[in-house]
């Protein structure tokens, strides 16, 4: 054990492993504050579907040469957000569909373009990281932790803000609208919302894994909290902590981080449901 | 002046037409029963005077100091809503309104709440999950939050679908007294026609034949007849 926490130690006094460390708590807690509205609104697919995008985006930014590919992917995922919003809300089988193509489109242009043009020597390799995120959270400039920074800060304090009319338009649209809430709006900050929180949960995770973020904490906070408020808190709170034991996890094991916090997130979510389960059959 | 007026009103989507030629209006006061067969267009109807769907022609106002946006609205309830993990608390206060933004909810308006949660009957249920709720219990938190929104006129999507008959008879009852003593205005939707001749001021029934006019109007039309031989068949 001592072994352990000395090794952890040492690592700690690489800038980077901090870097990580602070960026990976920041980003999950905000996927995970959202990915309960998402997941309540039956919006995860749309996440999911925009990971596979921002993929697209990455390999094009990529072949392109940029040096800052955020400028290309923010916009990309942002826009595409926008697009599928749209066509979920005009007929559920257009929405569906819109997305199945847009996201196998995505992946397909984006594998082929970066086997086409890359002038990197190992293309598998560098797929295999934007899928699944093995070395990028370890790889961030310091520009790179501003930003996050900011802007998980910028998404915290937006939904602190319009906390209860986020409430009101997850829990009933029409009666919304009928109050006189702007709906369109809110849906629209939602979605340029997720579109930025997946972009930066990329770096952390890979692409493929980034839903996971989304989705299991919330689900899990669902299985034992009696109250949005609630829900909403314990499924933040759950994000961060499974995330940092994933990343320490990570770093003594030698396991890819994105799925070693992926893994821990399942692990936590049996864990919700089992307690979830044991309480609501005690109240029977 | 009438709280509600519709002339000529013509519903439907995409081109095509589900409710044509329809007029009627609601005074303050009213209880106003919506009845018709599964898809002849009733939801459509209120979602059209709630502003939430546009109609193809025709005319909707509103008069009588009523504003589009002070209709409390109760709806047809949802998948989504029956699993939703919130307090009775968050959703009853989910239907206050506020003339400016703020992120919080002001004491008038929690205070607003919890008077309606107590003339629901479900001030003691507060604290717990929706989703655990009956379902009648579901729908008077709903009305609750209705309630918050309006002090002039509810409008109610199938108030009693999937309810037993003694908690169908609790609602009832629960409208009737808003209407006769804190003298809101009610439209209803609804399948069940003896209590809507029982309960209403006016009914209105669409579908292939149009029928707007009082109560007593409609138990003597044909339409009604139908019913009346089913009830002596019963009986
Ligand atoms: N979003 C929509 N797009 C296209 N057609 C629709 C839509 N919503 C409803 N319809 C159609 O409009 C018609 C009327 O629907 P509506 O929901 O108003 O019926 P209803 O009278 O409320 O029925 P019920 O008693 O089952 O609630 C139906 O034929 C339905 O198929
Ligand atoms: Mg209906």
């Amino acid at each position: 054990m001592a072994e352990i926490f000395e090794k952890l130690r040492s690592y700690m006094e690489y800038p980077f492993v901090r870097y990580a460390l602070i960026v990976g708590v920041l980003v999950s807690l905000c996927s995970s504050l959202l990915g309960v509205t998402l997941v309540l609104k039956r919006f995860s697919f749309i996440g999911d579907g925009l990971s596979h995008v921002a993929f697209g985006a990455m390999s094009v930014a990529a072949v392109a040469g940029l040096t800052n590919e955020m400028l290309i992917i923010m916009p990309v995922t942002i826009i595409s957000a926008i697009l599928l919003l749209r066509s979920g809300q005009n007929a559920k089988i257009k929405g569906d569909s819109a997305i199945a193509m847009l996201s196998v489109g995505s992946m397909a242009i984006g594998y082929l373009l970066m086997n086409a043009f890359s002038t990197s020597a190992n293309v598998s390799g560098d797929v295999c990281s934007t899928l699944f995120g093995s070395t990028s959270i370890l790889t961030l400039s310091r520009f790179d932790v501003t930003l996050c920074i900011a802007l998980s800060v910028a998404i915290a304090a937006i939904f602190i803000l319009f906390y209860n009319k986020i409430f009101c338009i997850t829990f009933d649209e029409s009666f919304s609208k009928a109050t006189g809430i702007k709906v369109g709006a809110y849906n629209l900050l939602l979605a340029t919302i997720i579109a930025v929180i997946i972009v930066l949960a990329m770096n952390l995770v890979g692409s493929l894994l980034v839903s996971a973020l989304i989705v299991f904490p919330s689900l899990a906070a669902m299985r034992v909290c009696k109250s949005f408020k609630t829900v909403t808190i314990c499924s933040a709170l759950l994000s961060a902590l499974c995330s940092l034991v994933g990343m320490l996890t990570a770093l003594v094991a030698g396991t890819p981080i994105g799925s070693t916090i992926v893994a821990v997130d399942i692990i936590a979510f049996f864990v919700f449901s089992a307690i979830g389960s044991v309480f609501s059959r005690k109240s029977v | 002046m009438a709280q509600i007026t519709c002339k000529h009103l013509t519903l439907g989507y995409e081109s095509k037409e589900i409710l044509s030629d329809l007029s009627f209006n609601v005074e303050k006061g009213n209880y106003l029963c919506i009845v018709g067969e599964n898809g002849s267009g009733k939801t459509t109807l209120v979602k059209a005077l709630l502003g939430l769907h546009r109609p193809m022609s025709g005319e909707i106002s509103t008069g009588d100091e009523l504003k589009f946006n002070e209709i409390g609205y109760l709806p047809q309830q949802t998948m989504v809503q029956k699993d939703f993990p919130a307090s009775v608390e968050e959703i009853v206060l989910s239907g206050c309104r506020s003339s400016k933004f703020s992120p919080f909810y002001s004491k008038q308006q929690k205070k607003l709440a919890a008077e309606n949660m107590v003339k629901m009957n479900i001030h003691s249920l507060r604290k717990r999950c929706y989703r655990e709720l009956s379902g009648g219990q579901q729908q008077r938190v709903l009305l609750a939050r209705a309630l918050c929104a309006t002090k002039k006129l509810l409008l109610l999507d199938e108030p009693v679908s999937g309810l037993d008959p003694l908690v169908t008879d609790e609602m009832y009852k629960l409208i009737d007294e808003l209407n006769k003593n804190d003298k809101i205005t009610i439209v209803m939707i609804s399948h069940d026609i003896p209590a809507a001749i029982k309960y209403a001021s006016h009914i209105l029934h669409i579908g292939n034949k149009i029928f707007f006019g009082t109560a007593q109007e409609y138990a003597k039309s044909d339409f009604a007849k139908h019913f009346n031989v089913l009830r002596e068949v019963a009986g």
